[in-house]
């Protein structure tokens, strides 16, 4: 399974204890923006979220991880007894919860119905956006019924976009995770491509892949407007 | 590389593809293919195909006539035409000794191992070509060139035909991923010119070959001859391939330096000193043909001389006016390239004197900002502004006596390109030309 995205840094001894017990490998992030950053390609497998240190920053995290068209699940939140009364206009920001102050077995029994649901998840086969399709067994991919003749790393580069509709990836996110190193054009290399899809995703469906100034690109429509 | 070579065998067998073309090209810049069948390319993409390099141009050996083409999975594409109803696809091929090192008479392994060399320098190089050519009615020597909006071949649907020329062209390209400006001229009949936006250098000589075959495929499918030829008719602009060029160095162009007024960094003004110092060495490459040098002549808008400036066409190196917001698109722009070059050796000796005026701090000369075609040829002498090669001739001389053109293309390409282009002149030398024959033989 994909790593599990672990707040704060560091974790409570008792936790690092629970989830070594599990098996699941996990990446401990600091903040949320650490938790965007370090997300692997394949997305987070799931999240504990220990609020009992600074809650605000927890919630933080929650929903950087839930703030897009597939938000990351499941999410295991533990909270202080003080701070069960949050969870009520919170219920977007979490899959289950556990006090702090439990039996270290419930915190282990926990992460491990935790794991087993992220576990579980089916792995897509077709990755479906508006009008366009790609097949992932076949490396196929249409808009609007019509096939795309791709490169391979047009390709790849429109998988990895397609499976992260609405959220925002630098160039130099997008070439480390898609090319991994490109030895002649660089981060430029991202630009060349995307000018390369849109050419060939046609006039019509050309604005699939957005250019967010001064940042980079996203995929699709960004799903939290101002 | 697995997951390349995947994917290219998941396509060929999902989209039906008939046959494969493996795409190389040969000293002179004239793409070759290997063509295989579905069944064949799994093993070509694992060993390659061994074929005989005798027969092509600059690739024949002394010791060993065989070499390996290898395809390069990244550059598999399908081609948007179809033969016998089937898609057809391309791949970019490197060609390798049997014991599997480069082929040293490969063009783009000289373009490669020239981008390595600047890479290891800390720079990436990227070009970006303006293609110009023409639409003739056929390609037959004997009838000459008859251009299809100025002759009476096709008088009632010539509007049409362009109109539809264009349309099918930058269609084509843009469905193969290359996107385009595309603009037709004014000032000469039936001429063209196909805008491509940058990429690395290596990407956009692939492009270019890709390119040159997609215009002449979409003119013959109508019925109609491109050519790239570079002075195909007297008296008119020739056909340039005027190249943008820059440098980038940690994700940021080197080019650009905001503390100058002009925005031109030092790196910049080395670069462009290099190509000045070593144009005339340069241009049997970047105009490889007799008739290369038909262009190259005062009136129209080519380089004649070595130059530069900011802003006259007239320069040899032009530095294009950038927008404040657009520091990135630093560029220069070489003049001298036509579009019958060799892409790949062009970007490779162009890299090769820009950064050996980087590396050897050649300073920049002041900028030539009159017309340098009103010049007498004794003001531009006092000026010491010196002329490109005017032929083909004097061009391989200045080649010949250039230790960068020869570390540049190798030991291997450079005698080999010399010895050709030597043959090429005297054949030219030995034939009587209809201006001879207009002018002597009534006269003389």
């Amino acid at each position: 399974m994909e790593p599990l995205c672990c707040f704060p840094d560091p974790l409570p001894e008792s936790v690092v204890a629970a989830l070594a017990a599990t098996g699941a490998p996990y990446r401990v992030v600091a903040d949320a923006t650490a938790a965007e950053r370090d997300e692997p390609e394949e997305g987070w497998g799931g999240a504990v979220v220990v609020a009992t240190g600074d809650p605000d920053a927890a919630y933080g995290v929650c929903r950087v991880l839930r703030k897009r068209d597939n938000p990351v699940a499941p999410i295991l939140l533990v909270v202080a007894p003080a701070h069960l009364g949050d969870l009520t206009t919170r219920r977007e920001l979490f899959d289950d919860f556990c006090v702090a102050s439990s039996v270290p077995a419930e915190l282990g029994a926990r992460l491990d119905l935790l794991v087993s649901a992220g576990g579980e998840e089916p792995r897509h086969e077709v990755i479906a956006y508006g009008p366009l399709a790609l097949n992932l067994e076949t490396y196929q991919a249409v808009v609007d019924g019509r096939p795309l003749d791709l490169t391979y790393m047009e390709y790849e580069l429109l998988r990895f976009l397609a499976a992260h509709p609405g959220k925002v990836f630098t160039r130099e996110v997008l070439l480390s995770r898609v090319w991994g190193y490109e030895y002649f054009g660089g981060a430029r290399t991202v630009d060349v491509h995307v000018r390369r899809l849109r050419a060939k995703l046609g006039e019509e469906h050309a604005s699939l892949i957005e250019t967010v100034r001064s940042v980079g690109y996203r995929f699709g429509k960004a799903r939290w407007r101002p | 590389m697995q997951s390349q070579r995947e994917y290219v065998l998941k396509t060929v067998e999902e989209r039906g593809v008939g046959f494969v073309q493996c795409w190389f090209t040969d000293v002179l810049g004239i793409p070759k293919t290997l063509n295989i069948s579905p069944a064949e390319l799994e093993s070509a993409l694992d060993e390659g195909m061994t074929f005989d390099g005798s027969a092509i141009d600059g690739f024949s050996r002394v010791q060993e006539s065989d070499v390996i083409a290898r395809p390069d999975p990244k550059t598999f594409q399908i081609l948007p035409f179809r033969s016998a109803g089937r898609a057809v696809a391309r791949v970019f091929c490197d060609i390798e000794n049997l014991d599997g090192t480069p082929f040293e008479g490969d063009p783009r392994y000289v373009l490669r191992r020239q981008l390595e060399r600047a890479h290891d320098a800390g720079y990436r190089f990227f070009a970006a070509p303006e293609l110009e050519y023409f639409y003739f009615a056929d390609a037959d020597p004997k009838s000459g060139p008859r251009p299809l909006d100025h002759g009476s071949y096709f008088e009632l649907t010539v509007a049409d035909l362009a109109t539809d020329l264009r349309k099918t062209t930058v269609l084509t390209l843009e469905e193969m991923g290359i996107p385009v400006e595309y603009a037709q001229h004014e000032d000469a009949p039936s001429q063209h010119e196909i805008d491509l936006r940058y990429t690395d250098a290596l990407t956009m000589a692939d492009t270019v070959m890709t390119v040159r075959l997609v215009v002449k495929e979409v003119a013959q499918e109508r019925g109609v001859h491109a050519s790239f030829m570079p002075k195909p008719l007297a008296g008119v602009q020739g056909s340039g391939m005027h190249t943008h060029f820059s440098l980038f160095r940690e994700g940021r162009n080197a080019f650009f330096d905001p503390g100058d007024p002009r925005g031109l960094s030092e790196t910049a003004r080395r670069f462009i000193a290099g190509l000045l110092v070593h144009a005339p060495e340069l241009t049997a490459v970047t105009n490889q043909w007799v008739n290369s040098y038909k262009r190259l002549v005062a009136g129209y808008e080519a380089p004649v001389y070595v130059s530069w400036a900011y802003n006259n066409r007239s320069a040899l190196v032009r530095v294009p006016a950038v927008k404040a917001n657009k520091a990135e698109s630093t560029r220069i722009e070489y003049r001298a390239p036509d579009p019958a070059c060799n892409p790949y050796l062009t970007f490779a000796v162009v890299l090769a004197a820009g950064m050996r005026g980087i590396e050897a701090g050649y300073e920049l000369p002041a900028e030539a900002d009159t017309n340098l075609f009103a010049m007498t040829p004794a003001q531009t002498a006092a000026a010491g502004i010196r002329p490109l090669p005017r032929t083909l001739d004097e061009a391989v001389s200045a080649m010949e006596r250039s230790d960068l053109v020869a570390d540049a293309l190798g030991e291997h390409v450079f005698t080999w390109f010399i010895r050709n282009k030597r043959t090429e002149w005297e054949e030219y030398t030995r034939v009587v030309t209809p201006y001879e024959l207009e002018r002597y033989l009534p006269a003389l």
